[in-house]
C-alpha cells in the first residue's frame, strides 16, 4: 500500500513572511488528519498548498491517482488538476458561500458536480441529488430552493453533499464547523464522522477546535508560527502533549 | 501459553512546561510480560502510575525509553516506536481498552457504540448488533435504552455500555482500568464473569482493580508498582 497523499518539505512564504515551513507527512487511505493551531499559525496556508489552491514556494506534494500513478501536484497539467478537484477530491470551505453556487438551487449544486464528471441523464442526476440531500438530512421539499434560503448549518451540509456526490477519496476541510451554533455543530460533526467512516474517506481537517479534532481525526499535527511542532495519534497529542505550546493549547481548553 | 505482551525497560516521566518545567517521574526500567489466557493485576498506591502503564500499552502516552512489544498475526510490533497507522491497526485488531468512562458521541445509539469496534473489523452490522445486544442485556442495560444515545444515561449505565464495547470485540489483549468501580454487586459479578470468559478464550489481560477481593477473583498474579 502506498500513501494517498505525501508532503515533502512543503513551504510557502509570502515575501519575507513565512506561511508554512518544511511540512512533511504521509496520509494513508481512510485516515483523518487534523491540523490544529491558533489563527495565523499557517494551517490554512498549508491546506491550500496541499490541495493545489496555492503553489508551494518549495517542496513537493504527491498524490496517488486512481490509476495507481504517483503524481506531483505541480507537475500535473491544469486539466488533470481540475479533473482531480472535481472528482477524486472534495474541498469543504468554512464559509459555505465559497463552496456553493449561490445562484442555483440546492439540487443543481449537487447535480452540477455530477455533470462535471460526465453524467447527463436528468432523472438519474435528480434521483442521486435527492438521495444525497437526504443523507445530509436536508428535507426533500427543499431541493429546488436556493441556498440563500438555507440556514448556516443547512448550507454546510449541502456543501458536504456537493463534495461527496462524486465519491472522492480525499476531502479537505477548512474549519468545517466554524461560525455555526454549538447545537448545529454537533449535528454536523456527527454527520461528517458517520460519512467519513462509512465511505472510508481520507480527510485533512483544519480546525482550531480541539474537540472537533478529537471527534473526527485519528491523527493530529500541531502548528505554530508556520511549523509543525508536534504530530502523532490524536489521543496522544491531547492526553500526553510534549511540546510546551501543545501543553498550553491543551490546558487552555475549558472543561464543561 | 506464551507471552503476547512484553514490556521491556519501560521508562516514563511527564514534563510540565506550563508549570516551571517540573518533571514528574512515573517509573523507570519497568519489565513485565503477559501470556495469552492470563490476567495480570497492576497494583500499587494511588498515583504510582497504574493507569499510566495501561495508557502506555495502548499508545495514548508516549514512553521516554524502553519497548512495549505486542504480538499480532503480523508478528511483534513495538507500540513505543510504531507509526500512528500501525498503532491504529493494533487498536482495531489486537488491543482493547476499557475504562469507567465512556466517551459519548452525540446521536450514536448505545447498541451502535458497542457494535462499532466489531464493524471496524469488518463484521457485518447485523451480526455485530446481535452480539452488542447480548452484552448489553448481560450487563443489565434495559432494552428500551439500546436505541438511545448514552448521552442521557446515568454514570453507571454509561460505564456498563463502555464495558460491553470493550468485551464485545474479543480483543486478544485487554487493558482494564477499574472496570468494576462504582458498580453494584450484581453488575460487578457480571463484569468478573466477562473477564473470566475472555481469559478462557485466550485473551491476555492487564488490569487495575481497586478492590482486592475482585482482583483475586479476576487475576492470577500481579505486577507491583511501588
Amino acid at each position: 500500500m502506498t500513501a494517498l497523499l505525501s508532503a515533502q518539505s512543503v513551504s510557502k512564504s509570502y515575501g519575507a513572511r513565512a506561511g508554512c515551513m518544511d511540512v512533511c507527512f504521509d496520509l494513508w487511505p481512510g485516515e483523518v488528519l487534523a491540523i490544529v493551531g491558533e489563527s495565523g499559525s499557517g494551517k490554512t496556508t498549508l491546506l491550500r498548498c496541499l490541495s493545489g489552491h496555492l503553489p508551494a514556494s518549495s517542496g513537493k506534494v504527491h498524490y496517488s491517482m486512481r490509476d495507481g500513478r504517483h503524481v506531483a501536484l505541480d507537475e500535473m497539467s491544469e486539466a488533470e488538476r481540475r479533473l482531480l478537484m472535481r472528482t477524486d477530491w472534495g474541498f469543504v470551505h468554512q464559509d459555505a458561500r465559497d463552496g456553493l453556487r449561490m445562484g442555483v438551487s440546492a439540487g443543481a449544486n449537487v447535480g452540477e458536480r455530477m455533470m462535471a464528471v460526465g453524467e447527463r441523464h436528468y432523472g438519474h442526476i435528480r434521483a442521486t441529488a435527492t438521495d444525497w440531500l437526504e443523507r445530509v438530512e436536508i428535507p426533500e421539499d427543499r431541493i429546488d430552493d436556493s441556498p440563500w434560503s438555507y440556514s448556516g448549518g443547512m448550507r454546510q451540509r449541502l456543501q458536504i453533499a456537493r463534495n461527496l456526490v462524486t465519491s472522492p477519496r480525499l476531502v479537505f476541510m477548512d474549519e468545517p464547523t466554524g461560525g455555526l451554533d454549538v447545537s448545529v455543530q454537533a449535528r454536523l460533526l456527527d454527520l461528517i464522522r458517520g460519512l467519513v467512516k462509512r465511505l472510508d474517506l481520507a480527510a485533512i481537517v483544519v480546525t482550531h477546535d480541539l474537540a472537533v479534532a478529537r471527534l473526527l481525526s485519528s491523527r493530529m499535527m500541531v502548528m505554530q508560527q508556520g511549523r509543525v511542532i508536534e504530530q502523532g495519534l490524536t489521543d496522544q497529542i491531547l492526553e500526553d502533549p510534549q511540546a510546551p505550546y501543545t501543553q498550553l493549547l491543551v490546558s487552555s481548553v475549558l472543561q464543561v | 501459553m506464551s507471552a503476547v505482551l512484553k514490556i521491556e525497560n519501560l521508562s516514563k516521566s511527564f514534563v510540565l512546561h506550563q508549570q516551571a518545567g517540573v518533571r514528574i517521574p512515573v517509573f523507570d526500567c519497568l519489565n513485565a510480560e503477559v501470556e495469552a489466557g492470563e490476567a495480570v493485576a497492576v497494583t500499587g498506591p494511588s498515583g504510582r502510575g497504574k493507569s499510566s502503564l495501561l495508557k502506555l500499552v495502548y499508545g495514548t502516552y508516549r514512553a521516554n525509553a524502553g519497548a512495549i512489544n505486542v504480538l499480532s498475526n503480523v508478528g511483534w510490533t513495538d507500540v513505543v516506536t510504531a507509526a500512528p497507522r500501525d498503532v491504529i491497526e493494533l487498536r482495531r485488531d489486537v488491543i482493547g481498552y476499557v475504562t469507567q468512562f465512556l466517551r459519548v458521541i452525540p446521536r450514536v445509539p448505545a447498541e451502535m457504540v458497542v457494535a462499532e469496534p466489531m464493524m471496524d473489523r469488518g463484521i457485518v452490522q447485523e451480526q455485530a448488533l446481535e452480539r452488542a445486544r447480548t452484552l448489553l442485556e448481560r450487563l443489565n442495560i434495559p432494552e428500551r435504552l439500546w436505541h438511545l444515545s448514552p448521552m442521557t444515561f446515568s454514570g453507571g449505565e454509561q460505564q456498563r455500555v463502555n464495558i460491553a464495547r470493550g468485551f464485545a470485540a474479543h480483543f486478544p489483549i485487554l487493558l482494564l482500568d477499574e472496570p468494576t468501580a462504582s458498580l453494584d454487586t450484581d453488575n460487578r459479578n457480571r463484569v468478573l464473569e466477562l473477564v473470566a470468559e475472555a481469559r478462557g478464550q485466550g485473551s491476555a489481560i492487564l488490569a487495575v482493580f481497586h478492590d482486592e477481593a475482585e482482583r483475586r477473583i479476576a487475576c492470577s498474579r500481579s505486577i507491583g508498582l511501588d
